[in-house]
């Protein structure tokens, strides 16, 4: 009994020992660009074999507050405007993001006007065939159905820049279901016809129809010559200059390659 | 007015409808999880690291995550749960203060998860600065494994006949002699089993990993380090839509493994009963 | 070694202590990182106001109580049936052999990860109810359904256990008496086994309510005061794990203050709990 509770606390020490003289950099914060960091620190551990990245989700909140306190030596958020928990950090913007508005692939509506969208996520209009899609997404029992809008929970960074660009103030549906990350939003809208949503243009895929608004479709085209402009920034937070490892890993986010990973994989480069 | 044996057979055969159902229920979820995710186990799914956020690849980063956090939080737990017992049941009489540790085990098993979650994530990875690690994980794993550990024990060490005790005492032997060599070795395939259910406990819960030892896809090499555990895994996969048949795959592979947790404590239960009976 | 032992009784204390020391923590940690914002909002405000829009600074969380009260009660409909069923059938009638593989079997519904269940809920639940009873998918229903199944495991197998406690002799006076099997398990055995069923049940109810990640994906999150078990809800749990990623100042202690109203609710479950427990040992 003693022997095995001692080997066991003996093999813990060891673990905990283990951290030899690899230097670690710590990111977290937005859930939206941690793929792309995942992505981005893969490559670069590839080059770095001395450094371990690691990179958490929390969202944007969790990645101010880190990188304020220290956790973290890098912390990202996805919000259009930071808010004053950012004060004093230095931020740099590493990518830019376009949302788009999503429906399930067989509704016949792919254009809405600004102030359609504002109507129906705040639930003024509620029937598809107000807005000149099939006579109502028909139920399984020939009623109509009323549009289910699904929206992001309070405080995300995706859902304060589509309220910031979009709604603008006006007040989003109580009924709207509320998921909690990109990709539970797109399953939500592809599983339900007559759903409505918004994701990040990265992540979108045939699953889903992302729809024009007011006539300029989120093609990529559109979106790089800045016609479709619903589009965020992606901050990255330090405290201070950033030197050693970490300020090599954010010099090789912009840097030419670090932009291109961030490209192919569906964000916007910002150089 | 029914004849009572018509009766009977009548509320047999609801009585066994109802556990016709649960079963079925039961025996669905593991089909289509299995059903589902076999396809794409493999040797190669379990002992490669996933590529491309867990699209493609395997999950032994997950597998490595899991089983050690689960060890770290069954190590500290275990020693204190069994002292607790041992203490709750030989060591005082039935009181004031039994009643409050008591009350206090039930309300701890009573707590949700989410609130432990929170709980680890204040203190260990911000006011302790372990940051999202698996001493964070595990710690906070440990506080819920905790309770059952005890009434599971409790209930083992209950079970022992005083004849034991009594025989041991009289031989000469020590309160704690008699307690280490006569009720724990008796008591063991209780405590075993709390120990099991600990285990899936750790093994299943998602809310609180993700607070506490964070979700980072890599093979940890230290305590410090943060890792990904299987639950945390599949939540991600499927809630993010990554790739559905890795989800499918991984859950496959968590109830495979909670499946052989359950019938080793079993099997183990009735071996040691065999022994000491 | 008389001192030695007195060493070990103390280390022992000092471990059954840690319980109540970690149920302190617990408290004071939730406490001090949400007890501001209820003073500031009013305890009545917070838990009887209704609209919660924390950046405008709303912070009323009675839908949330009223959400979590619904799919509990919803819950325990699903589930009660089947699993005292279950329970009666597998302690009473089945022969040792089919109970011996049972409840283990019953129990490993207890150890799948409550996000395969959630996932579940999604792909195979939300069309159903969709097809057969209209409305989203997400819903009281369906995260009733769900959060029944997965509390079917700890009501069974406690209510086994007390069924299985109670003393043979019993059943044995009553069929010598001439009562059926079911006059038996009716008159004598359920009531004797009361208190360890209610308990069953209350542990039930209170891994119910604990329940975050299957709500989230399968109760649609949305903070209305449902009027219809169609309508999608928000449990306080569920307002916690969606919204804590984000949230800071204000919000942040809102959510820790959810916690808190969850804690209290959760310690009074299990003083009733207890309650019936000692009533059932002093009769």
């Amino acid at each position: 009994m003693y022997r095995l509770i001692s080997v066991m606390l003996i093999l813990m020490v060891g673990m905990g020992c283990a951290r030899n003289n690899v230097e670690t950099i710590n990111i977290a914060g937005s859930t939206a660009f941690q793929p792309f960091a995942e992505k981005l620190a893969e490559e670069f551990m590839a080059v770095h074999p001395d450094v371990r990245v690691n990179v958490q989700g929390g969202g944007s909140a969790v990645g101010i507050q880190s990188a304020q306190s220290g956790v973290v030596q890098i912390g990202m958020a996805d919000i259009v405007t930071l808010p004053k928990e950012a004060e004093g950090l230095n931020s740099i913007v590493a990518a830019k993001d376009a949302i788009v508005i999503i429906v399930h692939p067989t509704n016949k509506v792919d254009n809405l006007s600004l102030q359609q969208i504002q109507d129906i996520f705040s639930g003024r209009l509620n029937n598809w065939a107000e807005l000149g899609g099939e006579k109502g997404e028909k139920g399984e029992k020939g009623e109509n159905k009323s549009i289910t809008v699904v929206s992001r929970e309070e405080g995300s960074g995706t859902r304060d820049s589509f309220h910031d660009m979009l709604l603008k103030g006006v007040q989003l549906s109580p009924h709207a279901l509320i998921q909690n990350s990109t990709g539970a939003v797109r399953l939500m809208v592809q599983s339900d016809p007559s759903a409505i949503g918004y994701i990040t243009h990265g992540v979108v895929t045939p699953d889903v129809k992302a729809i024009a608004i007011d006539g300029i479709a989120p093609s990529p085209e559109n979106i790089h010559a800045g016609k479709y402009n619903v589009v965020r920034p992606i901050f990255l937070l330090t405290k201070g200059e950033l030197k050693g490892k970490a300020g090599e890993f954010i010099d090789f986010i912009l840097s030419p390659q670090g932009q291109k990973i961030i490209a192919d994989n569906g964000l916007l480069p910002v150089k | 007015m029914l004849k009572p044996i018509f009766y009977e057979q009548v509320m047999k055969r609801i009585l066994f409808i109802g556990t016709a159902i649960t079963v079925f229920i039961l025996f669905f979820i593991i089909l289509y999880i299995l059903k589902n995710g076999l396809p794409v186990v493999d040797l190669e799914f379990l002992l490669s690291s996933p590529k491309d956020f867990g699209r493609a690849g395997g999950i032994f980063p997950c597998i490595v995550g899991t089983i050690v956090l689960t060890l770290v939080a069954i190590i500290i737990a275990t020693p204190l749960g069994v002292g607790t017992a041992i203490y709750l049941r030989e060591y005082t009489r039935e009181g004031r203060l039994t009643s409050i540790i008591r009350f206090g085990t039930e309300c701890l098993a009573g707590i949700p998860s989410i609130i432990f979650g929170l709980f680890g994530f204040v203190l260990f990875v911000v006011y302790l600065g372990f940051g999202w690690s698996i001493l964070s994980g595990g710690l906070t794993m440990t506080f819920m494994i905790l309770p059952t550990i005890i009434r599971t024990s409790e209930e083992a060490i209950k079970s022992v006949p005083a004849s034991y005790r009594e025989v041991s005492l009289s031989l000469g032997a020590t309160k704690w002699q008699t307690i280490i060599k006569v009720v724990l070795p008796s008591a063991l395939p209780g405590i075993v089993t709390g120990i099991i259910l600990g285990v899936a406990r750790s093994i299943e819960e998602t809310a609180v990993v993700i607070f506490t030892a964070g979700s980072v896809l890599r093979i940890p090499t230290s305590l410090f380090d943060s890792c990904r555990t299987m639950s945390v895994h599949f939540y991600i996969l499927a809630r993010e839509g990554i790739s559905m048949e890795n989800a499918y795959g991984t859950a496959a592979i968590l109830i495979i493994t909670i499946l052989l947790i359950n019938m080793f404590a079993y099997w183990l239960m009735h071996r040691l009963m065999a022994k000491y009976s | 070694m008389k001192y030695r032992e007195n060493l070990i009784q103390i280390g022992l204390l000092l471990t059954a202590l840690s319980t109540i020391a970690i149920l302190f923590l617990i408290a004071l940690f939730i406490l001090h990182e949400g007890l501001p914002i209820i003073l500031k909002v009013g305890i009545k405000g917070f838990i009887c106001g209704s609209h919660w829009s924390p950046q405008q600074g709303h912070f009323g969380i009675f839908p949330m109580i009223i959400g979590t009260v619904w799919i509990t009660i919803g819950a325990l409909l699903v589930s009660l049936p089947l699993s005292l069923s279950c329970a009666i059938y597998l302690s009473e009638f089945s022969t040792t052999k089919v109970r011996a593989v049972l409840k283990p079997v019953i129990e490993l519904l207890a150890g799948i990860p409550s996000v395969v269940y959630g996932f579940i809920g999604m792909v195979v639940l939300f069309p159903m109810v969709r097809n057969y009873f209209g409305g989203t998918g997400p819903c009281i229903l369906s995260a009733a359904i769900i959060l029944g199944i997965m509390i079917l495991p700890t009501i069974t197998s406690i209510a086994i256990d007390s069924l299985q406690a109670v003393p043979y002799s019993f059943r044995e006076g009553s069929l010598s008496l001439g009562a059926t099997r079911w006059q038996t398990i009716r008159m004598v055995i359920l009531p004797a086994a009361k208190s360890g069923i209610l308990s069953g049940i209350i542990l039930g109810v209170g891994r119910a309510v604990g329940e975050t990640m299957a709500v989230i994906m399968i109760a649609g999150n949305s903070v209305i005061i449902p009027g219809s078990f169609l309508d999608p809800v928000r449990t306080l749990t569920a307002n916690i794990a969606l919204e804590m990623n984000y949230a800071t100042g204000d919000h942040r202690q809102a959510l820790f203050a959810t916690g808190i109203v969850l804690f209290i609710a959760i310690i009074i479950l299990n003083i009733i709990a207890n309650t019936i427990a000692r009533r059932g040992v002093e009769k």
